[in-house]
C-alpha cells in the first residue's frame, strides 16, 4: 500500500544521503522524496512517498527512527492528512491550442506564470492524482516539458509534527 | 589557552580513559601522531594493516566491555579499515574509528589519498561525522563515544581533515552530551513485561533463546537467575555463548545452522518462546516460513525496535535494555502468584532429553587422524575452560563454538554477522591487551590465518603471548563442505595449495612454532604450549581433511531438517 511519511531531521550535511542510502540499501521503494529546511533552521522536514506491505512499512518507520540524525517520524497515512505537489508544465500555445491551454489551466485552477508567443508555462498544485489528471487531459504533443516536486504532506487539525 | 586540533583529539582520548589506540600512520594524521608521541597516557599499538587495527579495537571492546579505538590515515588507510568497521557493525560492537582526511580546501578535488570516508562508511556504521571546524572536535568526540556504547552499540567514524588538526581552539570536554534526535529506550514497558510473564506461566513447552544482546548488555547474572527460577530450557546463538553457563543442565547448546539437535528441535516445537537480545538471524531459524507456527507465542526483548518483528512476527515486543527488563521480570516473577504448569514442563523436559540423547555432536574418537573436535575438547581441558577464545571463520569456528564450553560472557570472540576471515588474530591482540594476565587463544584455519598473518609482527613488537591453534585441513573446509553437500563434490578452488611451513613462518617472526600430526600428541603439545606463558606459540594441527561440521541445516530449510552424523 502507498504510504506518505513525514520526517523531521537535523539540518546537517549528509542527512539526506543517510535517508536515501537507507532506502536503497534495504530495497525499499521511494516514489518521491522532498526535503527543505523548516522555520527552525536547524531542522529539515522530509516527505517520503513509499509503498510496501505492513511489515515493510513498519521496518521503514523503525529504520528511519534509528538514524541518529532523525528527530521524529510520522506516517501521515495513518490519519487524516493533506498532500500537495507542485508541477510546472510548459505547453505549446499556438493557434487553437493557445485558447485551449488557457481554458485547461483555469479548469485545473492553475496559473500561467510565463508567456511567450509560442508557449505557456503553467503552475499547478494539488494531489498527485490531480496533476496526473491534468497531464492526461491535455494532448501529449502539446506538452513540451514538465517538472514535479513530489508530494509534501501535513496532518489535518491538531496532528502536528513538531519538536 | 588554545591548543591544536590534534592535541584536542588526544586530550579527548585521555578524558575517555582510553588505554590503547590501534593504528597506522600516514600524511593526514601526522599531527595527531605527533601529539600521541608527546604523551604517554594513551598507548598506541602499531598494527601491520589497517583492517587489523579495527579488528584489534573490536576484540578489545568485546573482551572488556569498553569502547575500542582505532586511528587510520585518509584514502587507503580508510578503505583498508572498512572490513573491520563492517565486522564491528554487524555484531554491534562499540568502536570509535578516527580517520584522517585531506585538508578541507582539498575535499572534492580528487586530492592525493582522498576518499569520501563518510560516504564509503555510511552503510556500515552506527553513525559518522566529518569535523570541519576545530571547535567541534571535542563535542564530536564526546558524541562518538556516547553513541558507540549506548543503545544498540556500534562503530562510529570521526573523519578529521588535516588542516582541522593543525588549527587551534580552546579545549573543553563536555561532561555529558544530550542529543534531541537520539534517545534509546532502556526501561521496558511494565505492562508488556506483565503480559510476557503471564504467557511464560501458561507455557506448556517453553523455550528461552538468547543472543549477543545478553553479552553486550552484561545481563548474565539476571539471565541465569531467570532461567533457573523458571526451570525452562535455554539455548544461545553463536554470539550469545557464555551469556549463560554452558555446563548448566538447562543449557541445550547453540542453536541454528550448526546448532545441536536438542536446541533446534526445542526451538521449533516450543509453544512459548522468550527471545532475549537475539535477532532471528537466517543462520539461526533458517527459512522463516518453515519456522512459523501459528500457535507459538513469541516474546522478544531487544533494545533496538528494528530487531523486533523484522524476520518473525512477535506477539509481545519489549523494547529495552536486557538487564533492566530482566530485573523487572524477576521482580514481577517474585511477587506474582501465578503457578507454572509443572506437569507439562516435566513432559517437555522428557522430550528434550530424548532429543539430547541423540548426541548430535558425536564424532569418531578412534580415528588415526587428528579430529578437530578433539583438539578443541583438549584445548578446553588444558585451559580449564578459562581462556579467552577468538576465532576466524569456517569449520574451525563452528567446532570452537560447539566444543569449547563457555561458562562466562566475553570469553568467546568471533565475527558472526559478517563472517570475516582474518578477524581472529588481530582480535586476539586486542583481547590480550585488555587482559594482559589472561590466556588468549586464537582458533583458526590455515586459510583464514593467511588473511592477517602479518600481525605476527605486531604480536612480537608488543610481546603478546597468544596461543594460536591452527586447525590445518589444507582446505577452505567450510567451502569444501558446501561443495561436498550441494555441488557434487566439485571442490572448485577450495584446496589450499602452496601453504607455508607454519612452524618456520612463526619462527621467522620470532615466535615458537609446533606441528602436531598424531592424535596421541595433541594433549602433550597443548600442555607444552600453555606452559610457555610469555611466548606466542603457533600450533599447527594437521587435522582430518574430510571432517564436516554436524548437525547442519541446509540453506533455505527449516530447523527440524538437520543433516545429522
Ligand atoms: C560460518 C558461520 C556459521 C554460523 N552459524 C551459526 C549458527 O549455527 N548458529 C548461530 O546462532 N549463529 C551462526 N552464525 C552467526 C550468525 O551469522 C549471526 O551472527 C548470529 O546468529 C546473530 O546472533 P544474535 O541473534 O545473537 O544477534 P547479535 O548480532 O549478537 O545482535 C544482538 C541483538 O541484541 C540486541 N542488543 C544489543 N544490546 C542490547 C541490550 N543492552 N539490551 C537488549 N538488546 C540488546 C541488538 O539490538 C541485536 O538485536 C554463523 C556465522 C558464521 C560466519
Ligand atoms: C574475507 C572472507 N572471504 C571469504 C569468505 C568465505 N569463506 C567462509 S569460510 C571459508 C573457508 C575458511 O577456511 P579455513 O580458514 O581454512 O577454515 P576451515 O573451514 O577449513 O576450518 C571461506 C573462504 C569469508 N568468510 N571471509
Ligand atoms: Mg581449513
Amino acid at each position: 500500500m502507498r504510504h506518505i511519511i513525514s520526517v523531521l531531521l537535523e539540518n546537517e550535511p549528509g542527512a539526506l544521503s543517510r535517508v536515501s542510502g537507507l532506502f536503497s540499501a534495504r530495497g525499499y521503494n521511494i516514489e518521491s522524496l522532498t526535503v527543505a529546511p523548516t522555520e527552525d533552521a536547524t531542522l529539515s522536514r522530509m516527505t517520503i512517498v513509499t509503498s510496501g506491505s505492513d511489515d515493510v512499512i513498519e521496518q521503514i518507520n523503525k529504520q528511519l527512527n534509528k538514524l541518529v540524525d532523525v528527530v521524529k517520524v510520522i506516517d501521515l497515512s495513518e490519519g487524516d492528512h493533506i498532500e500537495r505537489e507542485l508541477m510546472l508544465v510548459k505547453v505549446r500555445a499556438v493557434g487553437k491550442d493557445r485558447e485551449e491551454m488557457k481554458r485547461m489551466a483555469d479548469i485545473f485552477r492553475g496559473r500561467i506564470i510565463d508567456v511567450t508567443e509560442r508557449d505557456y508555462t503553467i503552475e499547478l498544485t494539488g494531489s498527485g492524482s490531480k496533476l496526473d489528471a491534468f497531464l492526461k487531459a491535455v494532448s501529449r504533443e502539446v506538452i513540451l516539458e514538465t517538472v514535479r516536486t513530489g508530494a509534501s504532506g501535513i496532518g489535518r487539525g491538531d496532528r502536528v509534527l513538531k519538536l | 589557552m588554545e591548543i591544536s586540533g590534534a592535541e584536542i583529539v588526544v586530550r579527548c582520548l585521555q578524558a575517555e580513559n582510553v588505554e590503547h589506540v590501534f593504528g597506522y600512520p600516514g600524511g593526514a594524521v601526522l599531527f595527531i601522531y605527533d601529539e600521541l608521541f608527546k604523551q604517554n597516557r594513551v598507548k598506541h599499538v602499531l598494527v601491520r594493516h589497517e583492517q587489523a587495527a579495527v579488528h584489534a579495537a573490536d576484540g578489545y571492546a568485546r573482551a572488556s566491555g569498553r569502547v575500542g579505538v582505532a586511528l587510520v590515515t585518509s584514502g587507503p588507510g580508510v578503505t583498508n579499515a572498512v572490513t573491520g568497521i563492517a565486522t564491528a557493525y554487524m555484531d554491534s560492537i562499540p568502536v570509535v574509528i578516527i580517520t584522517g582526511q585531506v585538508p578541507t580546501h582539498a575535499i572534492g578535488q580528487d586530492a592525493f589519498q582522498e576518499v569520501d570516508t563518510v560516504g564509503i562508511t555510511r552503510p556500515c556504521v552506527k553513525h559518522n561525522f566529518l569535523v570541519k571546524d576545530v571547535r567541534d572536535i571535542a563535542a564530536t568526540m564526546k558524541k562518538a563515544f556516547y553513541l558507540a556504547a549506548s543503545g544498540r552499540p556500534g562503530p562510529i567514524v570521526v573523519d578529521i581533515p588535516k588542516d582541522v588538526t593543525a588549527a587551534k581552539a580552546r579545549f573543553d570536554y563536555p561532561e555529558s552530551i544530550g542529543m534531541r534526535s537520539y534517545n534509546p529506550v532502556t526501561k521496558g514497558h511494565g505492562g508488556q513485561i506483565k503480559k510476557a510473564l503471564s504467557l511464560l506461566m501458561k507455557a506448556e513447552r517453553p523455550m528461552i533463546y538468547t543472543g549477543g544482546g545478553v553479552v553486550l548488555g552484561d545481563a548474565t547474572k539476571e539471565l541465569t537467575q531467570l532461567v533457573r527460577k523458571l526451570g525452562f530450557p535455554c539455548t544461545s546463538t553463536l554470539m550469545g555463548l557464555g551469556g549463560f553457563p554452558a555446563s548448566d543442565a538447562q543449557f541445550l547448546g547453540m542453536l541454528g545452522m550448526h546448532g545441536t539437535y536438542e536446541a533446534n528441535m526445542a526451538m521449533q516445537h516450543c509453544d512459548v518462546l522468550l527471545a532475549i537480545g537475539a535477532r532471528f538471524d537466517d543462520r539461526v531459524i533458517g527459512n522463516p516460513k518453515h519456522f512459523f507456527d501459528e500457535k507459538r507465542k513469541i516474546i522478544h526483548i531487544d533494545i533496538d525496535p528494528s530487531s523486533i518483528s523484522k524476520r518473525v512476527r512477535v506477539d509481545v515486543p519489549i523494547v529495552g535494555d536486557v538487564r533492566d527488563v530482566l530485573q523487572e521480570l524477576l521482580k514481577q516473577l517474585g511477587s506474582g502468584s501465578a503457578k507454572q504448569d509443572a506437569a507439562s514442563l516435566k513432559t517437555w523436559w522428557a522430550q528434550i532429553e530424548l532429543w539430547r540423547a541423540r548426541d548430535s555432536l558425536k564424532y569418531d574418537r578412534a580415528s588415526p587422524l587428528i579430529k578437530p573436535q578433539f583438539v578443541i575438547q583438549k584445548l578446553h581441558e588444558t585451559t580449564r575452560g578459562e581462556a579467552y577464545v577468538t576465532s576466524d571463520v569456517g569449520q574451525h569456528q563452528m567446532w570452537a563454538a560447539q566444543f569449547y564450553k563457555f561458562e562466562k560472557p566475553r570469553r568467546w570472540i568471533n565475527s558472526g554477522g559478517l563472517g570475516t576471515m582474518g578477524f581472529g588474530m588481530p582480535a586476539a591482540m586486542g583481547v590480550q591487551l585488555a587482559h594482559p594476565k589472561d590466556t588468549v587463544v586464537c582458533v583458526t584455519g590455515e586459510s583464514s590465518i593467511m588473511m592477517c598473518i602479518q600481525e605476527l609482527s605486531t604480536c612480537k613488537q608488543y610481546r603478546l603471548p597468544l596461543k594460536i591453534v591452527n586447525l590445518n585441513n589444507r582446505y577452505m573446509g567450510m567451502v569444501r563442505q558446501w561443495q561436498e553437500f550441494f555441488h557434487g563434490n566439485r571442490y572448485a578452488e577450495s584446496y589450499m595449495d602452496a601453504l607455508p611451513d607454519f612452524v618456520r613462518l612463526a619462527e621467522s617472526f620470532g615466535h615458537v612454532g609446533m606441528r602436531i600430526e598424531k592424535p596421541g600428541d595433541v594433549e602433550a603439545a597443548l600442555a607444552e604450549a600453555f606452559k610457555r606463558k610469555s611466548d606466542l606459540v603457533f600450533m599447527d594441527f594437521i587435522t582430518d581433511q574430510a571432517e564436516n561440521v554436524y548437525p547442519m541445516i541446509p540453506g533455505g530449510k527449516g530447523l527440524s531438517e538437520m543433516i545429522l552424523v
